[in-house]
């Protein structure tokens, strides 16, 4: 910190003024200025989110809806996309490769397609948070606001996204003969813990992808790997037949596998408890809450340093 | 230390010898070609250089005082670092050292980034007016004002239609009217706002000065020796990043015309 005090015009006024003579940090400090652009204080940065609510709700549903402006259908794409993605995986799975090992297709369909949404909701999650920052450097560098404010928005815009896949979902569900009933109940608490968990995620990875933007081009990969190994297509428990019971329980664990098996036993009639890993609920909720504390301190830590060049 | 016996000044922005450095990746060799990035990583050394990251340092150790009731302009020739040494007391960009000191928050006036041509220009000035930091009442009370001081409705009902179908002065003017609508404490102005027709420049001229009246502080980035001489009562002339003038209006604009030749 330099200790200049009057070289180079920094004091214009005449010789008179009581101010002369003090370095900038004592002027400022004199007259109560704060330092531009410093981090908040995390209680601090929590209250200023929240009073931008309103723009975080407004500006992921403007990216929402902007997404298909120019298309002829409009907004139908937002519930025709994920039907396509849902006919696709079913032909490939479903009737080419026929991954559905010890289950009914009444039961396999709708366990396919409940996979492939939840694990999209937190793999998009992922991808748009990479770019939350790097990808809206003009914004940030335009107008003040905190900056976790554009990670959260691009989560809810993917919540938004999610629940119209739900109604493709449920449209599924009912046509291979599960019925709603009071289970169907337990997909908001499950869609809740999942919206915090991916929350988490776009925030630690808009800080990485700010810092590196590279990481767009290498997650792709990164997240593919992640859906395969989650048992999106095939059930783990299934497939590890014979092998001891932990392997198949740690797998499980893995949060994306939690919400997808927690949305399934809550959606799926013929898919029940006997396939949930033991203390299901509690390794959702802890996955839940560590990354998005932890991923909301990690991504306040480099608040002041969004946006240099 | 006296008391002061006049009215003190009351100083609203400090900036501390602030250096701004911008980074580019793969500017080197000025080609992004696969070898070269290739080379690069396999290189030796971790410094900044080696890796192919160039700097560019487009703000070099400025330093100045703001009072209350100052308008300051800014002058330099293009690529001076004027917008900047704005962005850096806004507290957008972070400076690389030194520090700048505000009193409350200063405000850009801009807001064009954190518009989507793909959405309607209703939707637009709700948005915009969040993003500055507005809350859903204010907005909604400003909504009509803003839509009628662009003008954008005189010609037909065009604010239900995607800004990506106006002309560049429709979006210009109703980017205006949103930025104008706040009322800020330090306001910096960027050049290229008076954009629009001859009787649309007019009005924007009139709410900069109001808005000026209202802001403790106001800085003004042009290229108009003009507009400086009728706004500003003080004048910081950058050039290479460097502060190479700093005093009253006539002063340093006399300086500045005799350097560009005029």
């Amino acid at each position: 910190m330099s200790e200049r005090s009057h070289d180079g015009g920094v004091l214009l006024s005449p010789p008179a003024s009581p101010d002369e003579g003090l370095a900038a940090a004592e002027l400022a400090a004199k007259y109560g200025l704060a330092v531009s652009g410093a981090r908040p204080s995390l209680g601090e940065y929590v209250r200023q989110l929240w009073g931008r609510r309103h723009f975080i709700l407004a500006f992921s549903s403007a990216k929402l809806t902007a997404q298909y402006s120019q298309a002829r259908l409009g907004q139908l794409w937002q519930v025709a996309t994920p039907l396509l993605n849902a006919g696709v995986y079913f032909m490939i799975f479903g009737l080419i490769l026929g991954a559905d090992r010890g289950m009914s297709k009444g039961v396999y369909i709708p366990f396919l397609v409940t996979g492939i949404f939840v694990f999209t909701f937190t793999q998009s999650s992922v991808m748009s948070g990479v770019r939350a920052i790097s990808g809206n450097l003009g914004l940030v560098r335009a107008l003040h606001f905190p900056r976790a404010a554009l990670p959260v928005s691009f989560a809810f815009q993917q919540l938004q996204q999610l629940l119209y896949s739900m109604i493709v979902l449920v449209v599924i569900v009912v046509g291979f003969g599960s019925y709603p009933d009071a289970s169907w109940a337990l997909a908001v608490p499950v869609l809740a813990l999942q919206f915090l968990f991916n929350m988490g995620l776009a925030l630690i990875f808009a800080r990485a992808g700010a810092k590196t933007p590279d990481l767009a081009q290498l997650m792709p990969f990164v997240m593919r790997t992640w859906m395969y190994a989650s048992g999106v297509m095939f059930s783990i428990r299934v497939m590890l037949e014979g092998k001891p019971q932990w392997i198949s329980d740690v797998l499980q664990w893995n949060p994306a596998a939690v919400y997808m098996d927690l949305m399934r036993f809550a959606l799926i009639e013929g898919y029940g408890s006997e396939n949930l890993p033991p203390h299901v609920w509690a390794v959702g909720a802890g996955w839940a809450v560590l990354f998005a504390v932890g991923g909301f301190v990690y991504f306040w830590q480099a608040e002041e340093r969004y946006g240099r060049g | 230390m006296a008391e002061p016996s006049v009215e003190p000044r009351v100083p609203t922005v400090i900036a501390d010898d602030v250096h701004i450095v911008y980074r580019v990746n793969g500017a080197k060799t000025g080609r992004g070609s696969a070898t070269a990035a290739l080379s690069r990583m396999l290189r030796r050394g971790s410094g900044e250089a080696d890796r192919g990251v160039r700097k560019v340092h487009a703000v070099r150790g400025v330093s100045f005082v703001a009072h209350r009731g100052e308008a300051i302009g800014l002058i330099g020739s293009n690529g001076s670092g004027k917008s900047t040494l704005l962005r850096a007391i806004a507290g957008l960009l972070p400076p690389e050292s030194g520090k700048v000191y505000t009193d409350g928050q200063p405000s850009l006036l801009g807001v064009n980034a954190a518009l989507m041509t793909d959405l309607t220009g209703e939707r637009n000035v709700i948005l915009g007016g969040l993003a500055m930091g507005m809350s859903r009442e204010q907005v909604k009370e400003r909504y009509q004002d803003i839509v009628d001081f662009s003008g954008i409705n005189d010609k037909g009902d065009f604010i239900t239609l995607p800004m990506r179908t106006y002309s560049s002065g429709m979006s210009a003017r109703l980017r205006f009217s949103i930025a104008a609508a706040k009322d800020h404490d330090v306001l910096m102005i960027d050049e290229a706002l008076a954009t629009g027709d001859a009787k649309f420049q007019k009005r924007s001229e009139e709410r900069i000065r109001e808005l000026r009246k209202e802001a403790g502080t106001v800085f003004l980035v042009s290229h108009s020796n003009k507009s400086i001489r009728d706004t500003c009562d003080r004048v910081l002339w950058l050039e290479r990043g460097e502060l190479r003038m700093d005093g009253p209006t006539d002063e340093v604009l006399r300086e500045y015309e005799k350097f560009t030749g005029r």
